[in-house]
């Protein structure tokens, strides 16, 4: 089954070009303490020396006189890290409670759909403002709050999902053979809900790259990492001459954001057997 | 006399990656004015799809690679598609098996009769509105002027189909394609449905291609059969010939297959009850506001029956009778409002919801579509081991009871470690009912069991119950709408109707002299009454 699914996905160029820019930028980051092992924060040489002026600094230097591309290869760790913890938080929030939500209906299920209205009002951008106002902005808590706003969309799907798979004969079966009834939702039901959530786990992923480098440009994010963010914060107050400062971790971002969405699409494709011979 | 519409050499080739090359090979046959001619055949036969490749409304990546269609002198097969469009309604007509889905819902059923003679015709507005009406009337649709303004979810399923036979009419085609057109319809309306079909096509001079998987219903309609397998035609020539003379082994193990309308010699039955079924119902409300304008369902209504012990309990009845909804309300899959549910002298309907699961390993369910009712994602020894380990059984000691289990069903031990979808439809149905008897209940329910397999399969499933049943002492309830299974399998049945029980007793009882009206209508209703009782 695995086998057919990546063969499925295979087939797709744009997956495979998703695909190639992911494992490009894991390589940036899993390379970036051979490449460049001094800290990519720490002085490097003269500030604004504009990208291929200077062999030594193939991307320039920012500002405050560091080295650009140190700061590429090792955001890349950052944005992926903060990415995929935040994603991991918000789909596992979102799937418990869309899944309780979804299996029991009733009063528990208006009892939780109503909080998650009560987050889908707020837009998620000033949620998390507030969040890292208060509780201030150091990586963890920046992570924990980007995957404190993004879960109410994935639970909505689980939700969904479950309404649907939860009277199906299988899980009847199921339940006619004396299963619990966490056994029936995580057991039974979830893998069978799970491929539409991965496709959109892809979706968050992306939007927490976003957010974080939108609190970076509003400097609200920690002052302390190397994430593409901060670069962009940083060029803001030479924008209009020394462009390259933001252009460059925005280029990085905008890579990274894309190959994230093709791998998504690629794997919404190969997992959604109503294509299947397209 | 020659024929209005022949097949010839007919070839339809399958993409590659199929499980055959051709979906039909070399099918000749012809079709004459004023007849009925029935294709017959299991699923995969290729019988919808010669109705498919004459409409030429074939799939893409299928086509026809050889062989001619001849339709009034001219060879549809190559016919451009505006040719096609002239023919289509005007000259081949066709019905379909699910009228619901063959309607549009957001259009008034006498809008889309019109849009034929809006099509094909030049007529004025009030024309098109006076034949719609001379339509409808003519298929017999109870208060035709409410009909045609109508939308399809506003009808029943026979006035449904009723309706799509008259916009296929419309034009008095010359050639009716009716593709299982009583498929999804109960038997009584069946009935109904066959004997329209029968009276228009006599009354036009229609020549009918019919097309089904139910020997019955040749046997009620056809005037010539002609017998699919593979894509090929084995067998052809006229009903009664067919019928009576089978020649082709394929012919005759699918007529031996359709059970007999005799019932078997009775059995004997311990007077010890082991479930009763006492004063049971169920009520649905839906819609209203503080209690006003609700509208009231009573799915199941005190219902008292009694399953002696090592019998089997048939409960038959039409769609919406509430046979299902008494299956799951004794597992207590859907909680009965009122009544009770002896197990053994236990009361499964006073038992809370922990006390139920303990009380599983006694009763246990088999479910009607084995597609759905097994877990895609689980290997079938998984399955069938999962009551098991659930009820305290260690791993790996269910495994290998799993393996026991798969040979008593007929399965290759072998093929525990196989997903669902590697199983043919037979073979799940027999995993599920290894998945019920893994725990050794006193009592299966079973749903439809039967009603989603082919004749010859559901044949081979029966045969495997009644030889459980006589190794394992088995209690059985067994729900099902087709009384011939009924017939077979069952010791006692009970008749449904709206919720309740109409009727019942020994089973041979109840279908030689039925009591109720609504038993003898169903009797009455069963299709191709004279096979399996003068045959077999």
């Amino acid at each position: 089954m695995t086998v057919a699914v990546l063969k499925l996905y295979l087939r797709s160029p744009a997956a495979i070009i998703g695909l190639l820019l992911l494992f490009a930028i894991l390589a940036m980051a899993a390379s970036a303490g051979w490449l460049y092992p001094r800290d990519p924060l720490s002085l490097a040489g003269r500030p604004l020396i504009w990208p291929f002026e200077n062999p030594r600094f193939l991307l320039g230097t920012d500002n405050s006189g560091r080295d650009i591309a140190a700061q590429i290869f090792h955001g890349a760790r950052f944005s992926l890290l903060i990415g995929l913890v935040a994603t991991v938080i918000a789909v596992i929030i979102g799937i418990c409670i869309g899944a309780f939500a979804g299996y029991y209906g009733g009063w528990i299920d208006n009892i939780l759909m109503r909080v998650t209205e009560a987050f889908q009002i707020l837009p998620n951008f000033l949620l998390l403002l507030v969040l890292v106002a208060v509780f201030g902005s150091t990586i963890t808590t920046v992570t924990v709050a980007i995957g404190i706003v993004s879960w109410p969309a994935p639970a909505r799907l689980t939700r969904a999902e479950f309404l649907s798979l939860r009277n199906r004969e299988f899980v009847q079966a199921g339940r006619t053979l004396g299963l619990r009834d966490a056994k029936l939702i995580f057991g039974e039901i979830l893998p069978n809900a799970l491929p539409p959530i991965i496709v959109y786990a892809s979706v968050v992923m992306a939007v927490s790259i976003l957010l974080e480098s939108a609190l970076a440009f509003l400097k609200l994010s920690d002052p302390n990492i190397a994430s593409w963010g901060n670069l962009i914060g940083l060029g803001r107050d030479v924008l209009r001459v020394q462009w390259y400062v933001s252009a460059i971790p925005g280029v990085a971002i905008l890579v990274t954001v894309l190959a994230v969405s093709l791998v998504g699409q690629g794997l919404n494709d190969a997992l959604n057997p109503r294509l299947k011979g397209r | 006399m020659s024929p209005i519409l022949s097949l010839e050499g007919l070839s339809v080739r399958l993409p590659p990656g199929a499980d055959r090359p051709h979906a039909l090979q070399d099918v000749t046959l012809s079709l004459n004015a004023n007849e009925i001619v029935c294709v017959v055949g299991e699923s995969g036969s290729g019988k919808s799809m010669m109705a498919n490749a004459v409409m030429r409304l074939l799939p893409q990546g299928v086509d026809i690679d050889a062989g001619q269609v001849l339709f009034e002198g001219r060879d549809l097969a190559r016919a451009t598609e505006t040719e096609m469009r002239q023919v289509r309604g005007a000259g081949i007509a066709m019905i379909f098996q699910e009228p619901m889905t063959a309607l549009n819902p957001l259009r008034t059923v006498g809008d889309q009769i019109g849009e034929m003679f809006r099509i094909h015709t030049e007529l004025s507005k009030s024309e098109i509105a006076t034949r719609i009406l001379g339509l409808l009337e003519e298929v017999r649709i109870p208060d035709p002027r409410q009909a045609m303004g109508a939308y399809p979810h506003e009808l029943s399923g026979g006035q449904r189909q009723r309706a799509m036979i008259a916009m296929a009419m419309a034009l008095d085609p010359r050639v009716l394609i009716a593709d299982e057109p009583t498929t999804a319809l109960d038997v009584t309306t069946q009935a109904q449905i066959l004997a329209l079909i029968r009276d228009l096509q006599a009354r036009k001079g229609t020549a009918v291609l019919f097309i089904t998987h139910d020997f019955g219903v040749v046997a009620e309609i056809a005037n010539r059969v002609a017998v699919m397998q593979h894509g090929l035609v084995v067998e052809h020539g006229a009903a009664g010939d067919v019928l009576h003379r089978p020649q082709h082994p394929y012919t005759r193990q699918l007529i031996a297959a359709v059970p007999s309308l005799k019932a078997p010699p009775p059995r004997k039955l311990g007077p010890e009850p082991i479930l009763t079924i006492e004063h049971v119902s169920k009520t649905y409300k839906s819609g209203g506001f503080l209690g006003r304008g609700a509208r009231i369902t009573h799915a199941v209504k005190d219902v008292t029956l009694t399953l002696p012990k090592g019998a089997t309990l048939g409960i038959v009845g039409e769609s919406g009778s509430g046979k299902s909804t008494l299956a799951r309300c004794i597992v207590r899959l859907i909680e009965p409002d009122a009544g009770a549910i002896r197990l053994k002298g236990t009361d499964l309907a006073s038992l809370t919801r922990e006390e139920m699961r303990a009380q599983t390993r006694n009763i246990q369910m088999v479910f009607q579509d084995p597609f759905a009712s097994l877990n895609p994602r689980r290997k079938a020894g998984d399955l069938v081991a999962q009551g098991l380990i659930v009820h305290g059984t260690p791993r790996a000691e269910a495994l290998k009871r799993v393996k026991d289990l798969f040979a008593l069903v007929g399965l290759d031990p072998a093929s525990t470690d196989r997903y669902p979808h590697e199983f043919s439809g037979g073979q799940r149905q027999r995993i599920g009912l290894a998945r019920a008897l893994a725990l050794e209940p006193d009592v299966l329910i079973a749903d439809e069991p039967v009603s989603a397999l082919d004749v010859s399969v559901q044949a081979q499933v029966l045969k495997l119950l009644a030889a459980l049943r006589a190794r394992l002492g088995l209690s059985m309830v067994f729900i099902t709408h087709d009384l011939r299974v009924a017939l077979q399998v069952c010791d006692i049945v009970g008749v449904m109707k709206d919720g309740e029980i109409v009727e019942t007793g020994p089973v041979a009882q109840v279908f030689t002299q039925p009591q109720h009206p609504y038993t003898q209508a169903l009797l009455a209703s069963v299709p191709g009454r004279e096979i399996g009782t003068r045959l077999v």
